[in-house]
């Protein structure tokens, strides 16, 4: 993580982790709450928001705040311990709608933001399965009935499907992406539990059959929602990302200590060339990880015009590098890597996992690509 | 920080001001440093050490450098700010690595008070250009295992050996040669490095070929070289603390804070085609495989300056390891790799076969793709810095080696086959 830290921001970073610690260590994720409904205690959502897990990306005039004035870069260490700790709970969709909020004056949407911030209701992002991937798939549709809009089609996967309050829904409107606020118990919305990778997240597909919300239920304006998915899209890079170096650091200190514990031919692991070879190889894509998860971070909460391409580039590369760090990792712990038994295969769901949501590393590397043909074509 | 010191955002409007006034726009050769032919450059070599004298003049030059020697006596942060602001603009590529880093960067190390008062201020007004004399021909990675050996003579030293895969010694000035003074001990308590002109009697200076048919690689032949015992650097013997610090500096390379380049995320078209560039000549911007490989690289470049930005942050702070340079080494070698893969498959067929209008354009990046892995053998073999980073960095056991504790001259020199 970053080298110079404040105070206030190693706190913030601190008592996240010992609150995790205390809550959700593996050895209860394992047995307890793996077959939990949400995942998590009653109880353990709301004291995190206290702690500021959902208030980082939201300015001070809308109830949040960060402490370092760069938000991005707090939530960014949270997210860090979130993955070293392989916890549970919607992170990265509460942070990603409540950003989406701030500074939307409508009464529904200062509400729900403002529930989101004491951890009062969760609220889903639903883009997970990010609007510009496989175009040409037919997605959902929003369009407009009088002073209402009427949302129909299936959203899927959506993380904590069951347990949110709120869902913010992005389709395409008659005129452009739309965005919209709908609560989940609204009429038409059918949810069905999906299977998933991380056995400590929650996901569902939720499905619009002719839901209705009215006009002052659209977030941004009708058909004009593209840069603020492209800006939600960013956060939610940021967030993964962290969560997904916080796993691989953990994935990688288990085997670093296995390599120097098990002994084979009478000889540690840790002596084999072959093995220290792997392990250089591995702290090279470590170390590379962190830097790009930092500077993604960095350049989200500066708004830099690098902010798109950085975020990108940390999805992609973290999104590769994550899997085959923790893949390699299986290898070096030989069988035992493999059973449910072991902690490494929580951090190896982790990086899975996150490397699908919010844009696959291939979606990514061709946002960048396009990125990059446009500079130059308009160079 | 002291109170006194100009700040680095005042120093960037004065830097861009003064490089707007002053520097034409980047070159063909800046970067990749290849002319044509010697007498291109040798007008290319002229013209770089004007340009340092113009940034000495303009007081640029060394930015990191002490002001007793010539520098500027300033900040990393400094020396980031003019590297964002030169991007675009030539600039004395030649004297970057590796004259500053490593070559000045141990002088302001290790040199006594004369020596530094000779040097540092000749390197930064353009007037010495320095060369590393480390590897040779009977070994690459082992530098400790140097078989040039010196003698002492009354007040000198004498010479004799050979020294390899010296970049551009045929014009360069100078050079620090390690040399091993002492056969009687283990190989690295019997080092001593030695400030050597290149041009004299007793040096002989051979051109390799490379593959790819360009020449910049040298070979030197020493036979009785005298050297004065004033221009030996560090203890006699002491050879190899220099040396450890050497390698730093070299694996440092271009992020070393005593080089001034143009560093950022923009490619300079005098960096070559683009991917987009190379991709648009065969016809294949379209093509989803193709944008792919665009995207990884695009994602690869931003992913190695953001890791040379945490290790440099990290050496400058004192906190990282400075094994950490390895990682850097490591990453940049492989990450290398793959760009010129990635750039010879996008230029497909192109970089079989082309007319002399396409060299540049698409078959540039076959003979890339033929020199690919340079960047993985070059200042130190990622083979090595795989054993640094797990030795060093990971703490695991040393591999074993036939010459630990045994005095240099009963150490195993091969062949034993046969």
């Amino acid at each position: 993580m970053w080298h110079d830290l404040s105070s206030e921001q190693e706190l913030l970073r601190d008592t996240t982790a010992r609150f995790l610690d205390d809550r959700v260590p593996l050895s209860r994720q394992r047995k307890d709450l793996r077959n939990d409904p949400a995942g998590f205690d009653p109880g353990y959502w709301t004291a995190g928001a206290e702690l500021g897990w959902t208030m980082l990306l939201v300015g001070e005039e809308d109830g949040g705040g960060s402490v370092s004035g760069r938000g991005a870069v707090d939530l960014a260490l949270i997210a860090y311990e979130f993955g070293r700790h392989a916890a549970p709970g919607p992170l990265v969709d509460c942070n990603v709608v409540a950003a989406a909020l701030n500074g939307q004056a409508g009464d529904l949407q200062r509400g729900v933001l403002g529930e989101i911030l004491t951890g009062a209701t969760i609220a889903s992002s639903c883009l997970g399965h990010a609007p510009w991937q496989r175009p040409g798939e037919a997605g959902l549709t929003i369009r407009r009935d009088g002073d209402d809009v009427v949302i129909d089609g299936t959203l899927r996967p959506v993380e904590s499907a069951k347990q949110a309050g709120w869902f913010l829904v992005t389709g395409r409107g008659e005129s452009g992406m739309t965005q919209v606020l709908v609560p989940a118990d609204a009429p038409g919305i059918a949810i069905k539990g999906l299977k998933a990778l991380d056995v400590t997240r929650r996901f569902g597909a939720v499905t619009f059959d002719s839901v209705r919300a009215p006009a002052s239920a659209l977030v941004g304006d009708y058909g004009q929602a593209g840069d603020r998915v492209a800006s939600q899209i960013q956060n939610a890079a940021v967030i993964l990302s962290a969560e997904a170096v916080g796993a691989m650091d953990a994935a990688f200190q288990m085997t670093l200590d296995w390599a120097f514990d098990r002994y084979t031919f009478g000889r540690a692991l840790a002596s084999y060339q072959a093995l220290k070879h792997r392990f250089a190889d591995m702290k090279s894509w470590l170390e590379a990880s962190h830097a790009i998860s930092d500077a993604a971070a960095e350049a989200v909460a500066d708004r830099t015009p690098l902010a798109a391409e950085t975020a990108s580039s940390a999805k992609t590369y973290i999104g590769e590098q994550g899997p085959e760090l923790a893949q390699d990792c299986v290898q070096l712990h030989g069988g035992i890597g493999v059973t449910y038994e072991h902690d490494l295969h929580f951090f190896l769901r982790r990086v899975s996992l996150n490397r699908l949501l919010y844009g696959t590393p291939a979606e990514h590397r061709r946002l960048l690509a396009r990125i990059q043909i446009e500079q130059e074509n308009a160079a | 920080m002291n109170e006194d010191m100009e700040s680095v955002a005042d120093f960037r409007l004065r830097a861009r001001e003064w490089i707007k006034a002053n520097l034409g726009p980047i070159q063909p050769w800046d970067l990749d440093q290849n002319c044509e032919n010697d007498e291109e450059e040798r007008r290319a070599v002229a013209r770089d050490r004007a340009l340092q004298r113009k940034l000495f003049d303009g007081g640029f030059a060394g930015i990191c450098f002490p002001g007793e020697y010539g520098g500027q006596g300033l900040t990393l942060e400094h020396n980031r700010a003019f590297n964002e602001e030169l991007i675009g603009h030539e600039f004395p590529s030649r004297f970057a690595v590796p004259t500053f880093s490593p070559c000045a960067a141990v002088l302001l190390e290790f040199g006594t008070p004369e020596q530094k008062a000779r040097h540092i201020p000749a390197i930064l007004k353009g007037e010495e250009v320095w060369v590393q004399m480390l590897s040779e021909p009977g070994g690459g990675s082992d530098v400790a295992g140097a078989t040039t050996a010196a003698v002492r003579d009354g007040d000198d030293w004498i010479l004799n050996g050979s020294k390899v895969w010296t970049s551009r010694a045929w014009w360069a000035d100078w050079g620090l040669c390690l040399a091993h003074t002492n056969w009687n001990v283990p190989k690295h308590q019997g080092l001593t490095v030695f400030l050597l002109p290149l041009h004299q009697p007793g040096i002989e200076i051979q051109r390799i070929e490379r593959l790819n048919g360009e020449s910049e690689a040298c070979q030197e032949f020493f036979s009785d070289v005298r050297i004065p015992d004033s221009d030996r650097m560090g203890e006699i013997d002491a050879g190899w603390t220099v040396g450890t610090r050497w390698m730093y500096h070299e694996r440092v390379g271009h992020n070393s804070p005593y080089v001034s380049r143009p560093v950022g995320l923009t490619k300079s078209a005098s960096e070559g085609p683009t991917p987009v560039a190379i991709a648009r000549k065969a016809g294949r911007l379209d093509d989803p495989a193709a944008q792919d490989m665009i995207g990884e690289a695009r994602a690869l470049r931003i992913v190695t300056h953001a890791l040379d930005r945490r290790l440099a942050a990290a050496a400058a702070s004192g906190k990282g390891n400075m094994d950490n340079s390895s990682i850097g080494r490591l990453f940049r070698g492989v990450a290398s790799v793959r760009q010129r893969t990635i750039a010879f498959d996008l230029a497909g067929s192109g970089a079989a076969a082309w007319t002399e209008e396409e060299e540049e354009a698409t078959g540039a990046q076959g003979m890339e793709f033929l020199m690919r892995q340079v960047s993985c053998i070059g200042g130190g073999t990622t083979e090595i810095a795989r054993n640094v980073v797990s030795e060093r960095v990971l703490g695991m056991p040393r591999e074993a080696s036939g010459d630990r504790g045994v005095a240099f001259r009963d150490v195993p020199r091969g062949p034993k086959r046969s």
